[in-house]
């Protein structure tokens, strides 16, 4: 190497220790850091498939016996051995989108109300607060929802909803039933109170991104807070939100033991949403140790395949969608 | 002109009104179960929790083997998922300027960070203790562990690219090959936001009820076996609520208390820990 | 006086941001042990052409070099060339102060690990030195345990001078080092960069010609990517050759 033969001190040096650097060697060694590195990401992509290759082994015998049946059926008995996929898939569609349906304004409020009107001594507790309860183990709230809520729910608020909501013209068949506090709606509500500080945080944090100059500037044309927010902040961070909103439905659709608590796990599929039901997630807390034979676990496997399925599918989706909206802005994503 | 103004001084008005209405709604749910939680748990507090076993139904005993388990496999699934997952977010970060790979494993990273964790028991059944023939503390380990990677991924990949490029640059003028500067230099100007992400990694698994269901199942006594079924506080709390027994019960709130204040002391940590190196 | 050897010549020298062509055919000769200031307006291609000087345009993909840029004769723009030990003989010193997060010590111990193994008495020696050719040995002494973070941003930067000098470069490049800087540490600065060159060959870039004038000996005007003049710093700034270069002079733009 002509380069180190000009440096007469350091070959000094090098010539009597044993070589502490020989630039063949770094080279391998970042070589091999490098490809490690790469390995390990790799990985990731092997984890999913793997993932995805597996529960489909799993649920072959389940496939092969229904076909595609399995999607709409609403048998579930495991003595004739006949499974059907339907009860379980709407109540996971059903619950996750009651909750979001209730969550999203909610966490909206809580998001404006931390960054535009809480005084700033307040704002730090209350959003740790607001962590908080997203950092609570679902667990939680599923032994207080069955323990607390639902008793309560089935004391107060049922009675009520049988006299006064049962009645109403469309919506009057979903909301009256039973007062049993378990059931397909408390379940809803459990979900959103889990999801709430989880969309409430991530449209904080990106709330608080956007630049105070084009709030003042907004302010400074004498607008009111809520029209910069609804003019201003919210389409500011249009992909921020949604992308929280992704993530609450992606994590609405998998939640198991908030709702296996309170679903009721009934395989049966009621108008009520007062009645138990069931989800993907909740039949598989509750049957998949117990369950015999191996067309039965296969059908459970393939529940967990549908359900993996729709999160993929939601998630996907949202990531798509937002890299559109970014790239219709003009920036990177 | 006065009554457009007044329309929209009253739509501001009724919206913030709401805005607070809802803060206050989400601040009473959390106060309602975290005092549920603690009144009920409180109770079930004594040192017969730590000492003894998990008890059959109808007698006291204790949470000594759940307790124990759950550490047990949440520290070996932390040590088998971090280093996995900084190296991954530092492939990402550090050389995922370029190719097709970095991209794809950022995508995929995020929709493994919100599958459902159930599935991830799921798949480690299916891949291990069926092969296998039993449950195992490794099964849920495993399990735990996939869901700690993805988690440090994206926490690695975001610290190490807040720090500027100009470190970066100063290390490579002084001549250092790049994966010098990635570990002694970058990683470690990182080191604190790195740090706070195994911390909420650990929260989150710390927490998990669902993919130990069907992989470490559940074990009535101590045992270090991790070849065998091995008790852990999430399972036991689900079995012991749901049953009729109010021993059981009771012992259930006490281990809810136990991992609601292990979670929420992690969470605070991480928070603290962060705080104070970045202020420096 | 005795004539200088050049140390570093560009030899038409092109460089390109992907597409955009930000060097036009450089051609230049840095002598060894002075001080030589590229200077020139916002953009013209100053910090450019100091860090090919090292190749850091290695790290970035897209930005590619052509031609001939020799140190002690040598090509060092060639595949060939162990980038890492080239930059071990030409140090760099950055805009913002960029101490590690480290000790003190640590953060001149650094460079110095990399291609010498001492033990840890010579590398006490070398830290001190290195500190003391910075001329801020005196202020850490005591404090070399402490982080590197925790110094002023005028003592953070005459650390980052100290940790290039420590590995005993050939060349020292200072990108705008005091732009970032209160007058005062401003001043101590540039007393040190003419005591360095006693021993190093040194490089700075500046948009402040004040300064030029102040600290070195040869002077090189740039705009928009071309190299207008240079010369010695006496004559580009009282009687510069080109009329270009003497409207930027006078301030009649910049």
């Amino acid at each position: 190497m002509e380069l180190s033969t000009s440096l007469p001190a350091k070959q000094a040096v090098m010539a009597d220790t044993p070589n502490p650097v020989d630039p063949k060697r770094q080279q391998f060694y970042d070589l091999l850091f490098r490809n490690t590195t790469r390995l390990f990401a790799f990985l990731v992509l092997l984890l999913l498939a793997g993932i995805i290759a597996t529960l489909v082994v799993g649920s072959l015998p389940s496939i092969k016996q229904f076909g595609f049946n399995f999607l709409f059926s609403t048998q579930w008995n495991p003595v004739t051995e006949e499974f059907g996929a339907l009860v379980p898939i709407v109540g996971t569609l059903v619950t996750s989108f009651i909750a979001l349906l209730i969550g999203i304004p909610v966490s909206f409020g809580i998001a404006l109300y931390l960054t535009e009107l809480s005084p700033r001594w307040l704002k730090r507790p209350l959003g740790v607060a607001i962590e908080l309860l997203a950092g609570i183990p679902s667990i939680i709230y599923g032994m207080w929802g069955l323990f607390i809520f639902a008793p309560w729910f089935a004391d107060h608020i049922e009675p009520w909803m049988n006299d006064h909501l049962g009645k109403l013209p469309f919506f009057g068949p979903f909301l009256e039933g039973p007062p049993l506090g378990i059931g397909m709606l408390t379940a809803s509500l459990i979900l959103a109170i889990m999801v709430i500080p989880f969309i409430a945080s991530v449209m904080r944090d990106v709330f608080d991104i956007v630049p105070p100059m084009l709030k003042e500037s907004a302010y400074g044309v004498g607008a009111t807070t809520w029209e910069v927010v609804s003019h201003v902040v919210l389409p500011y961070t249009r992909v921020g939100v949604i992308g929280g909103i992704m993530l609450g439905l992606g994590r609405a659709l998998g939640e198991t033991m908030a709702i296996t608590f309170v679903i009721g796990n009934a395989h049966e599929l009621n108008k009520s949403l007062l009645m138990p039901g069931n989800s993907i997630a909740s039949a598989l807390a509750n049957e998949f140790t117990e369950a015999v034979g191996e067309l039965y676990t296969s059908s459970l496997i393939e529940l967990g395949l549908i359900l993996f399925f729709i999160t993929f599918v939601v998630l996907s989706l949202s990531k798509l969608l937002l890299l559109q909206m970014a790239k219709k802005e003009g920036k990177g994503t | 002109m006065n009554l457009l103004y007044a329309k929209r001084r009253f739509i501001n008005g009724f919206n913030l009104a709401m805005s607070l209405g809802a803060m206050l709604f989400g601040l009473f749910w959390l106060a309602w179960i975290l005092i549920t939680l603690f009144k009920a748990g409180i109770g079930g507090i004594n040192p017969a929790v730590f000492t003894q076993m998990t008890p059959p139904p109808g007698s006291s005993g204790g949470l000594f083997n759940a307790i124990a388990g759950s550490l047990l496999m949440t520290t070996l699934g932390t040590l088998i998922g971090t280093p996995i997952g900084i190296m991954a977010g530092i492939y990402l970060a550090e050389y995922g300027s370029r190719g097709w790979l970095a991209p794809l494993t950022r995508f995929i990273n995020d929709i493994l960070l919100s599958a459902p964790s159930i599935v991830i028991g799921l798949f480690i059944y299916a891949l291990y203790v069926a092969m296998v023939g039993h449950f195992s503390g490794w099964a849920g380990t495993l399990a735990l562990s996939l869901i700690v990677i993805p988690v440090v991924i994206r926490t690695t990949e975001n610290m190490l690219k807040l720090v500027p490029d100009t470190l970066r640059e100063a290390a490579a003028a002084l001549g250092a090959p790049q994966w010098k500067t990635i570990l002694q230099v970058t990683l470690r100007a990182s080191r604190a936001g790195v740090i706070t992400g195994i911390l909420l990694a650990i929260a989150r698994i710390s927490g998990e009820t669902a993919p130990l269901l069907f992989t470490a199942l559940n074990n009535q006594f101590f045992s270090s076996n991790m070849n065998a079924p091995m008790a852990n506080l999430p399972v036991v709390i689900f079995q012991f609520a749901m049953s009729p027994y109010e021993d059981w019960q009771k012992l259930a709130w006490a281990g809810a208390l136990l991992i609601t204040m292990a979670v929420l002391g992690l969470n605070i940590l991480a928070r603290v820990l962060f705080r104070q190196k970045t202020s420096l | 006086m005795t004539p200088h050897s050049t140390k570093i010549s560009a030899r038409n020298f092109n460089f390109y941001y992907g597409k955009f062509h930000a060097l036009k055919n450089v051609n230049l000769d840095i002598p060894e042990k002075q001080v030589t200031a590229f200077i020139g307006p916002s953009g013209c291609g100053k910090s450019t052409l100091l860090r090919t000087l090292n190749r850091m345009y290695d790290l970035y993909p897209g930005q590619t070099a052509k031609g001939e840029l020799l140190l002690d004769g040598k090509n060092i723009i060639d595949k060939s060339v162990d980038v890492n030990l080239l930059r071990a003989r030409v140090g760099m010193v950055f805009q913002k102060p960029t101490p590690f997060p480290m000790s003190i010590y640590d953060n001149i111990a650094f460079g110095v690990k990399l291609y010498d193994r001492l033990s840890r008495s010579e590398m006490d020696d070398r830290v001190e030195w290195a500190l003391k050719k910075a001329a801020l040995w005196e202020e850490v002494k005591d404090i070399l345990g402490q982080s590197g973070l925790s110094l002023s941003g005028g003592q953070q930067q005459r650390l980052c001078i100290a940790r290039s000098v420590a590995v005993k470069p050939d060349v020292v490049l200072l990108d705008e080092p005091t732009s970032a800087l209160d007058p005062i540490s401003t001043a101590k600065i540039e007393e040190l960069v003419y005591e360095l060159k006693s021993d190093y060959t040194i490089v700075i870039v500046t948009h402040n010609m004040q300064q030029a004038a102040r600290v070195s000996d040869v002077t090189a005007y740039m705009y928009l990517g071309e190299l207008i003049e240079v010369g010695k710093t006496d004559m580009i700034f009282t009687n510069p050759k080109q009329k270009a270069t003497e409207d930027y002079i006078t301030g009649k733009f910049g």
